[in-house]
């Protein structure tokens, strides 16, 4: 069961029946409106890198597989209360306590308000 | 129906397609990625989400990716090589890439132009990422391609994984399994000694007579320690010996043996010796090694090489800040700063000045329970260099199966994240 693990997990990736609803939409929309970063904006930008980090664990755009590590289009406020409440240590952790406090509140609210913003 | 035609024919899963910004028109910067690990592979992504406009080239000669974490848990028998392993063609496609299919042979640094083959690939910015090297120089009997193959360092995930996996199944119970660790910096600090714990947990379960002695070029374990001795001096006591300050002088391939400076001549059936490492080929052969012709010096803020304008390295071969380690983890931490700071210049906006990164490492102690170390790092102005951000990072209090169950999460997820 072990060995099987990693491609399990690649294979539902694939994820066919979101798919068909985004062929649809993707269809009907310019095609440089799939751009994600056409912002321009600095501050905004920095915000996007620095989530990027986070990809790392919880997987492009926050949809991780895995109990509990899916943080893409989580409500903001779940997300910021979760990351101050790793940070203070008022929420127990086996990890992102270690984490959170490497950051300020305010760059923990806007990645929170980042990764809920993903769909 | 440009779109469904090729959906279609290339036989994509339409999430990569959704995920195909390079739709596109590609009119933008030329970049060109030479190494398609977890550094060059994730910027080659994250390029692709941050500025869809660039024509990004990865220049790769395997035609999978085989991931060194959990190679170790191969080696044990736990996974296979093949779960471990990726092809690269849906991830190229998907991220509308340019893929030159060979070994980057030089980088012509003053024409703006990598050499593969027969190929000449003009860029206007440079990524290389070619991981590290192998040092044999300073050990007497694996001077030879042939000599060093009959002792696999398995410190590059692939075929000599699986064979130091055999040479561990042909082991008769009794037999003594020596592993060198050489000198910092290598590539994963706790690797070797996850390594193992893992090549310990193999004896002990299938020949319970046998032994591992752990020769290490350094003082003291180098990640990890206090939760690896534990380990060590609990559950594997008896069964792995640990030898610091070994310097390993020669090798008798013929006889199995290996010669210390200080500890003399050691027998044993199956030999891993790690060797000392340095940047790939490539960097150093086009002058990017500038410290200590070993390593590759960089801005922290773009990973541009200080020893050449519009080329970047990022991966094992930098000269990494102090605390920051090399590993597949980290590569792919630098990989999204830089790809940021050229997708920012060439979105018209400045490189971002405060760049954040983070190190979660997971190493298996057993089959199934895990140990892990995280950090925060943060770029320092004064310094000029990335500091580990006061208060952040630490230890797992003890092993445990739950970190286990997290270890394979990640592995998928940084997976799916570098090569999604």
């Amino acid at each position: 069961m072990e060995a099987s693990c990693l491609n399990r997990i690649e294979r539902t990736g694939t994820r066919p029946i979101r798919a068909s609803v985004f062929l649809g939409l993707i269809l009907m929309l310019p095609l440089g409106a799939l751009s994600q970063t056409d912002a321009r904006d600095p501050a905004a930008f920095q915000v996007q890198v620095w989530a990027a980090s986070c990809m790392a664990c919880h997987g492009p755009d926050g949809r991780a597989e895995g109990t509990g590590l899916a943080i893409g289009g989580r409500p903001a406020e779940e997300l910021r209360s979760k990351l101050l409440g790793y940070k203070t240590g008022k929420l127990p952790a086996t990890i992102m306590h270690q984490h959170a406090k490497g950051y300020s509140d305010q760059e923990l609210a806007r990645i929170a308000d980042y990764f809920s913003s993903l769909k | 129906m440009i779109q469904r035609r090729i959906f279609l024919k290339g036989g994509l899963s339409a999430v990569s397609l959704v995920a195909a910004p390079h739709l596109a028109a590609q009119t933008g910067e030329r970049v060109v990625i030479v190494g398609g690990g977890f550094g060059g592979a994730t910027a080659a992504r994250y390029l692709r989400r941050f500025n869809p406009a660039l024509q990004i080239t990865l220049v790769e000669p395997a035609g999978e990716f085989v991931m060194c974490p959990m190679s170790n848990r191969v080696i044990h028998g736990g996974l296979q090589l093949r779960d471990i392993t990726r092809p690269y063609g849906r991830f190229v496609t998907g991220n509308g890439l340019r893929w030159v299919r060979a070994r980057a042979d030089g980088i012509d640094v003053a024409a703006r132009e990598v050499r593969a083959g027969a190929e000449r690939i003009p860029y206007d910015r440079l990524i290389v990422a070619p991981g590290v090297d192998y040092v044999y120089e300073g050990i007497e009997g694996l001077q030879t391609a042939a000599q060093q193959a009959l002792v696999p360092h398995a410190w590059k995930a692939g075929e000599q994984t699986q064979q130091l996996r055999n040479l561990l199944q042909a082991l008769p119970d009794g037999g003594v399994v020596a592993m060198t660790v050489p000198k910092v910096p290598y590539r994963c600090p706790p690797g070797p000694y996850e390594r193992a714990s893992l090549i310990a947990h193999y004896l002990q379960t299938r020949k319970p007579k046998s032994k591992l002695i752990v020769f290490d070029a350094n003082p003291e374990i180098q990640a990890k320690k206090g939760l690896f001795e534990a380990v060590w001096k609990g559950r594997y006591r008896g069964i792995i010996e640990y030898v610091p300050n070994a310097d390993l002088k020669a090798v008798d391939v013929a006889t199995g043996t290996l010669d210390f400076a200080m500890q003399g001549k050691v027998k044993a059936q199956v030999l891993n010796v790690i060797p000392p490492q340095r940047a790939g080929s490539i960097a150093r052969s086009s002058g990017l090694a500038n410290v200590g012709d070993r390593w590759c010096g960089v801005d922290f803020l773009s990973y541009e090489s200080t020893a050449a304008k519009g080329v970047y390295v990022i991966g094992d071969s930098i000269a990494g800040a102090p605390g920051m380690p090399k590993s597949g983890h980290m590569a792919n931490q630098e990989a999204k700063v830089c790809a940021g700071a050229i997708s920012a210049q060439s979105l018209g906006m400045d490189v971002p000045s405060d760049p954040i990164i983070a190190n979660t490492c997971y190493s298996f102690v057993s089959q199934s329970e895990v140990i892990h170390v995280a950090a925060v790092y943060r770029y320092d102005a004064a310094k000029k260099t990335m500091v580990t951000a006061p208060g952040s990072g630490g230890l797992s209090a003890e092993p445990s199966v739950m970190e286990g169950l997290y270890a394979m999460a990640w592995a998928t997820n940084i997976l799916n994240d570098t090569l999604g």
